[in-house]
């Protein structure tokens, strides 16, 4: 019954999903506001149908309804609640009806919170949202019906993906489609303003909170998936350029220049055409890596669906609509006026060499992905593209990115002072070359790029921080007038200099992880000593434990600094019976930022069992820098929506921040 | 598939007793990719195959081959698949040139674009700076006009 429910009211959402296609648009031809007004009520009421089938589909998880397939193939009874629920989109039909209900959520949200918005620029919005609505909502029912029941039903369930049944399930998934399904919303808009054949400033201004706000849950949610690789994958890697992860990258790249670029047009009403573009490319990167990952063309570690009518589907949907919006884009853009002329030297111009570079980043992990795929088709031919080639290609470009950076917050608009501007980054150059000294001098004779590396971050960590500092007057005035200057400034400053120092405290994890990492490889007998890093790990034992859906074997190793017991560390191995799959479970011993790392491989015939461990130095920043970035997000969003929320507060705060 | 990515690379009993040799062996396993793993280097994976190809890489650097040879070797017996970073040649140049092409091309671009919009504005500026024939006419005749007024003050 429940399923029947889930199934029916995905089709009911499809239905309305139709209605608020067409309606709507007709309702803007002929100026009538009874039928604009429409898509609100369908895009709510839409929302709660999809919200209720996914509910339906929650509570057969959690029943362990066997008869449904889908429940029956990826869940058993036996299993923890929590990883019932996460289960639902632990599988490709789950995951696609979690598409469509954050899909349908931000329509929602944008006929619930879109009152400012003109009514037809509002009604065509949500229209282009139902279209693509409708053709997910197409391929659910058509290829990939979670509800569908078993003649027979049998008694126990398959199990979930042993790698799947950990908390990351709960957070990276739905985090990872909060942000790129999130940016329908920034391509609903675009297409909108084409076929409207209008765009302004405040087009710009409407735009930036949805695209920050999808923007900020991508940055975590590409943290979150990275860190759960990190301990699950039990290897220790945390990025592997495979294309499912390139998949999620890409958006994030053109999603970033698209947030940069959405600034230049709100401000100075500038590079109108060239985000139209973008925000169209964003989401056409979200559609692509959707169609990757959910038609299985690249059976990869995260693809789990593998079925060509499905393949063929998206593909068609992923034409339709990047080829649609590109023709309207065609046809359209050279009616929309270019405005807000800016010398090369100035905060237009560093935004433009930002997005120069962040879209070339984008075509090269584009290039590096796809290429393989294409070469394969056409001649046949198999080469493999993988970490070497990115960290080639793409590194590079994010070298001059980087040393631009603290310039950009530093320049004016229209025409900016680069001296000026290299005067006042005098202090994070100085730091950052003290810092090169110093790592170059600690590790003499090692990597020669990799103090070049960390002077890099701290040039831009210090250089994001100066401009603050400067502008608060800390240790030049009293410490209260400081704070009352600091909470006056604008939040999306405060946003800027913490997004920004983000990439500068992530770059400084990397350039750790990768350069001095430790590792110890070995057969271990109980009782003996590891040393690695200054720490000695002596394995105390191995024990068997039963959980509820799995029996493993444990490990216990004490960890001692300088003679004093710092702590226990248990890595174990799962078996799960069901699946017949093993796990390896790492653990992670957290020192400051770095971590002691142990995983565990086979046991021997003579009681020894093979150990793997690192110390892996300042590794948690390379996932602390995405969530400072995330937070820089979070502090622009709060101060853009007061703007959004009405227009004559925005100029009050305008001239604010003139005055400074 | 997925459970086999729960890996265990590099196995104990594969490590070469040369510090140096193992480096370099490690080094080159991170180039290779194992052929039945989904993206995965012969360094991260546990397959047996990536096994076999770990033993192979250290049996030729222990035969002293130098990284070049151990490269070709490996190519010339399972084909390009095996390279993570393809080599540059007619099949792959777009691959390795797109990147700087799409900077440069962009570049360019802009370049192009500052360049023209100076130029229009300077245009611009420049038309608004001199006089047409009837504005000339017209100053003249306000001077002429202005000049006798100015003395009989």
């Amino acid at each position: 019954m429940t399923a029947e429910a889930g199934h029916y009211a995905l089709v009911l959402a499809l239905g309305l999903a139709l209605i608020q296609s067409t309606l709507p648009i007709l309702g803007s031809r002929w100026r009538d506001l009874a039928l604009m007004n429409v898509a609100r009520s369908t895009a709510i009421a839409q929302l709660a149908f999809v919200a209720f089938s996914f509910a339906a589909l929650v509570t057969l998880h959690v029943t362990s309804d066997f008869s449904v397939i889908n429940v029956f193939e990826n869940s058993h009874s036996m299993k923890p609640l929590i990883y019932k629920v996460t289960g639902v989109w632990g599988n490709h039909e789950g995951s696609m009806l979690l598409w469509v209900f954050i899909l349908a959520l931000f329509g929602g949200l944008v006929a619930m919170f879109g009152n400012n918005l003109p009514m037809s620029l509002r009604a065509h919005v949500l229209a282009v949202q139902a279209w693509v609505a409708s053709a997910f909502y197409l391929f659910i029912l058509i290829t990939s019906n979670p509800f569908l029941r078993i003649a027979n039903p049998p008694i126990e369930g398959r199990d979930l993906n042993p790698v799947l049944q950990d908390i990351g399930l709960a957070i990276h998934p739905p985090m990872l489609y909060l942000g790129y399904v999130g940016f329908s919303i920034s391509f609903s808009f675009a297409v909108a303003a084409l076929i409207e054949g209008r765009i302004d400033a405040a087009w710009a201004r409407w735009v930036r909170p949805w695209t920050l706000m999808a923007w900020i849950f991508l940055t975590l949610g590409i943290a979150m998936g990275s860190y759960w690789a990190y301990y699950e994958l039990g290897w220790g890697g945390w990025w592997f350029w495979d294309p499912v992860e390139n998949a999620s990258l890409m958006p994030w790249l053109a999603g970033t220049a698209l947030l940069h670029s959405l600034v230049v047009m709100e401000k100075r009403s500038a590079l109108k055409v060239w985000t139209i573009l973008l925000s169209i490319l964003t989401f056409s990167l979200s559609l692509l890596g959707t169609f990757l990952v959910r038609s299985g063309v690249l059976t990869s570690v995260h693809a789990f669906a593998s079925d060509p009518t499905r393949g063929v589907f998206i593909l068609l949907i992923l034409c339709i609509f990047i080829g649609g919006s590109l023709s309207l884009y065609a046809m359209r853009a050279s009616t929309l006026k270019q405005g807000g002329l800016f010398a090369p030297i100035s905060r237009e111009g560093a935004l433009v060499l930002n997005n120069l570079f962040l879209t070339t980043a984008c075509a090269t992990v584009f290039v590096g992905t796809l290429y393989p795929l294409a070469l394969e088709v056409m001649t046949g031919e198999k080469i493999s593209v993988g970490a070497p080639f990115f960290n080639l290609t793409f590194g590079p470009l994010f070298v001059p990115l980087m040393i631009a950076l603290p310039f950009g917050p530093l320049l004016a608009w229209k025409r900016g002072d680069l001296l000026g501007a290299a005067q006042r980054l005098m202090a994070a150059g100085i730091a950052g070359l003290i810092a090169m000294a110093v790592v170059w001098a600690w590790t003499l004779g090692g990597s020669t790029l990799a103090p070049l590396a960390i002077g890099l971050a701290a040039f831009v960590i210090v250089g994001a921080l100066s401009d603050m500092i400067e502008r608060v007057g800390l240790l030049r005035v009293p410490l209260a007038t400081a704070a009352r200057r600091a909470r006056g400034l604008p939040r999306s400053s405060w946003g800027t200099m913490f997004a920004h120092a983000g990439i500068g405290v992530a770059l400084i994890g990397i350039v750790c992880e990768t350069t001095w990492n430790s590792e110890y490889i070995k057969s271990m007998k109980i009782g003996e000593v590891a040393a690695i890093a200054g720490y000695e790990l002596k394995l105390d034992g191995i024990s068997q434990r039963q959980g509820p859906n799995f029996r493993e074997m444990v490990a216990q190793f004490s960890v001692v600094q300088n003679g004093r017991l710092l702590d226990t560390m248990t890595p174990s191995k799962r078996s799960f019976t069901t699946r017949g799959a093993t796990t390896t479970e790492a653990a992670l011993l957290t020192r400051g930022a770095s971590q002691l790392y142990i995983s565990l491989g086979d046991t021997a015939g003579d009681g020894t069992i093979a150990v793997r461990i690192y110390h892996k130095p300042l590794v948690l920043l390379i996932w602390f820098g995405p969530v400072l970035i995330a937070f820089g997000g979070l502090l622009s969003l709060s101060d853009r929506r007061l703007r959004v929320g009405a227009p004559k507060p925005a100029k009050s705060l305008r001239g604010l921040q003139a005055a400074e | 598939m997925m459970a086999a990515s729960a890996a265990y690379a590099v196995q104990p009993d594969e490590i070469m007793s040369d510090p140096v040799k193992e480096a370099r062996a490690r080094d080159l396993s991170r180039e290779l990719r194992c052929m039945v793993c989904q993206n995965q280097s012969i360094d991260d994976s546990e397959a047996p195959l990536a096994k076999d190809l770990r033993i192979l890489v250290r049996e030729r650097i222990a035969a002293g081959d130098s990284d070049a040879q151990v490269i070709d070797f490996l190519v010339a017996r399972y084909g390009e698949f095996v390279l993570l970073k393809p080599q540059l040649n007619l099949h792959t140049w777009i691959l390795w040139l797109l990147p700087p092409l799409v900077l440069a091309g962009g570049g360019a671009a802009l370049w192009m674009q500052a360049r023209r919009r100076r130029k229009s504005a300077a245009d611009e500026d420049s038309a608004l700076l001199k006089l047409t024939a009837e504005e000339e006419a017209r100053l003249e005749r306000l001077i002429a006009t202005q000049a006798p007024s100015d003395s009989n003050a």
